[in-house]
């Protein structure tokens, strides 16, 4: 049987591409309209922003292998956001304090993960899900059910209006994070060995890896992108509530599963990444513009999801 | 390396630990109530923890055999649905026996398209687990679209208040369960099983049927996961299409804490289920103690990640002294 060539990331972005097309047909669609088409090709691929900022920490544990997987980060984001939209409350000259906090608490619940990880030895799987519960009763305790706050006009401006071209600041922004990104994980050391330590972590610490001080740094990281996610998300609504970050969570992974990075670590790279996103956030509106009932939507969403990983999800078999 | 006592004890009792910090938390829940060995307050406090035990055995049974189904709290919802819709608050006891039968086949199909796409089209457990379980949780609201139905409460009071021997009912069938696993442990199956979650090439290579043994542990999954399905029917009474979500977080947790690695080949039944009653214990102690309202989900967490933090701490404390 010969084996499929085309690129994850590729097939995804094709995905997308002949989905958004699909959507034009439907009764509420785009239909012939090039100028209604574009700008909603350009809303798709703004609301893809704050999955796709969130998944970037996700992308980054999964590659370190060790079944490494972040299930804090929807907890950290709705944490972070409360937190942005408390300290900002709506002056523009607390936005850069407020992101520069959310990124300490994001980053300092991701050490506290990487450090159970790598001292303690506990599961990532196990560890970042008591992490979530613990973060989740943090925000209670913070809160007490309400929330207080605003966020600031120049927030709104840059994440959510269109800054250059008609084209929205989230997706300039996502455009230059993608940068470093991808400057980060194929152009420095720390991308290297994050790709070393996925594959074997055993050749990796022989090779004079620092195999603990990665996979701390990479929770770190992992905690501080969520961080950045929350800060943009709240930026994007304007308003916040106490389960802001929830449903972000497993799409977060099922973007990384979807955009080829092998869940085993090792493999993977943030392009994939970018495009499920896509590839999700598009199904989900699709969804909801077709206006299914919320069980159908489910239904369709899980199947797709499957549909898209078995295309080139599948593990190797033991005949080979 | 030199294994330690301790090391030793822990990989042939696995469950050591869990029972240590279940006399823990058993002790401090019993300060706390003193009427806890009560017959009644025995069965009140089992028979809540039971749904959670049932779901968690068959947890632990995948992640022994290599797995981890994320699918469970969903199948627990579909089961749920199904009963509520289907035998109702006035329902007769034979078409309730007939409905359950109907759950059970039901728990078993689902588990079976997991185990059919994890062990044959390949794919991987978590991220195939994670896409069915929005098949399965868009299926119980399809069913049932808001929370309403019931079970007829001649049959929720045999559940809630059964006790033979000053023992409740959920101790007998985990009695029976825990029979059962004995005798399944050392048949051929049972050595496959842990053979094929250690590794599976090896297993593969001296003729075990890998892809079967992973495909029946989805099953055994899915049965459990409906098993506890009815047990939430008959515990709450009520049909709520999202009941099972919480469950199937607790059950991993609840089999970690059990001492059953999520790497495979090791483990076994009894942990897991001392790990699920652990958890509802904390939870007691938790609202016996007083704990501001706002403070209980971060107190309850932050003793549950100490609990998974603690066999860690007390390795690096050993190993800094040795």
């Amino acid at each position: 049987m010969k084996r499929p060539t085309i690129s994850p990331p590729l097939a995804a972005v094709l995905l997308a591409m002949a989905l958004f097309l699909l959507s034009g047909f439907l009764p509420n669609g785009f239909g012939g309209n090039l100028d209604v088409a574009t700008a909603q090709a350009i809303n798709i691929v703004r609301l893809s922003v704050f999955l796709g900022i969130i998944a970037a920490g996700q992308t980054l544990v999964v590659i370190s292998g060790g079944e490494g997987i972040d299930l804090s980060t929807g907890a950290v984001v709705t944490l972070t956001a409360i937190l942005t939209y408390t300290i900002v409350s709506g002056k523009n000259e607390q936005v850069l304090p407020a992101l520069l906090a959310v990124l300490v608490v994001g980053g300092l619940i991701g050490l506290l993960n990487g450090a159970g990880v790598a001292f303690l030895t506990i599961s990532p799987l196990v560890m970042t899900l008591g992490m979530a519960g613990v973060v989740s009763g943090l925000i209670l305790v913070i809160t007490q059910g309400n929330v207080s706050g605003a966020v600031a006009p120049i927030m709104t401006q840059l994440i959510a209006r269109p800054v250059l071209w008609g084209i929205p600041g989230a997706i300039l922004i996502w455009a230059v994070f993608a940068a470093f990104m991808w400057l980060l994980l194929e152009r420095t050391t720390f991308g290297k060995n994050l790709f070393a330590i996925g594959t074997n972590r055993t050749t990796a610490r022989l090779s004079g890896i620092n195999v603990t001080g990665m996979i701390i740094a990479t929770y770190a990281l992992s905690g501080m992108l969520a961080g950045l996610g929350g800060f943009l998300v709240v930026g994007n609504t304007g308003v916040v509530h106490i389960r802001i970050g929830e449903p972000f969570l497993f799409p977060s992974i099922a973007a990384v599963a979807v955009g080829g990075t092998l869940l085993t670590g090792g493999k993977g790279s943030y392009f994939g990444t970018m495009a499920g996103a896509l590839v999700l956030t598009l199904i989900t509106s699709l969804l909801t513009t077709m206006q299914m009932q919320e069980s159908v939507r489910r239904m369709v969403l899980g199947a797709t999801l499957l549909a898209m990983i078995a295309i080139y999800g599948r593990q190797r078999g033991f005949r080979q | 390396m030199k294994q330690t006592r301790w090391q030793q004890a822990t990989y042939r009792h696995p469950y050591l630990f869990a029972l240590l910090l279940l006399v823990i938390a058993f002790t401090a829940n019993a300060l706390l109530q003193p009427n806890l060995l009560e017959p009644t307050t025995l069965n009140s406090n089992m028979r809540v923890f039971l749904p959670l035990i049932l779901v968690t055995i068959g947890q632990a049974i995948v992640m022994i055999g290599g797995g981890i189904d994320i699918s469970v709290g969903s199948i627990v919802s579909v089961v749920n649905a199904l009963l509520a819709t289907q035998i109702g608050l006035s329902g007769d006891l034979s078409t309730a026996g007939v409905m359950m039968g109907v759950a059970l086949f039901v728990g078993m199909g689902a588990g079976a398209l997991n185990g059919l796409l994890i062990a044959y089209v390949r794919l991987q457990p978590i991220i195939t687990t994670f896409a069915t379980s929005f098949i399965y949780a868009g299926l119980a609201l399809f069913i049932l679209p808001n929370p309403g139905g019931g079970a007829p409460s001649r049959l929720t009071a045999f559940y809630r208040e059964t006790i033979i021997l000053w023992l409740p009912l959920a101790f007998y069938i985990i009695a029976l369960l825990l029979f059962i696993w004995a005798i399944m442990r050392r048949t051929r199956y049972g050595r496959y099983l842990y053979a094929v979650g250690g590794k599976a090439e090896a297993a593969y290579e001296t003729g075990a049927p890998v892809r079967a043994v992973q495909f029946s542990t989805y099953v055994i999954s899915g049965l459990m996961a409906a098993l506890g399905g009815i047990a939430m029917t008959l515990l709450t009474g009520s049909g709520n299409a999202q009941v099972g979500d919480p469950l199937t977080l607790s059950s991993i947790t609840a089999a970690v804490i059990g001492g059953t690695p999520l790497s495979g080949g090791a483990g076994g039944i009894t942990g897991p289920i001392i790990g699920a009653v652990i958890l509802g214990l904390i939870r007691n102690i938790i609202s016996f103690a007083g704990v501001a309202t706002w403070w209980q989900t971060f107190v309850n967490a932050a003793i549950i990640v100490l609990a998974l933090a603690m066999p860690g701490i007390i390795r690096l404390v050993r190993r800094r002294r040795g």
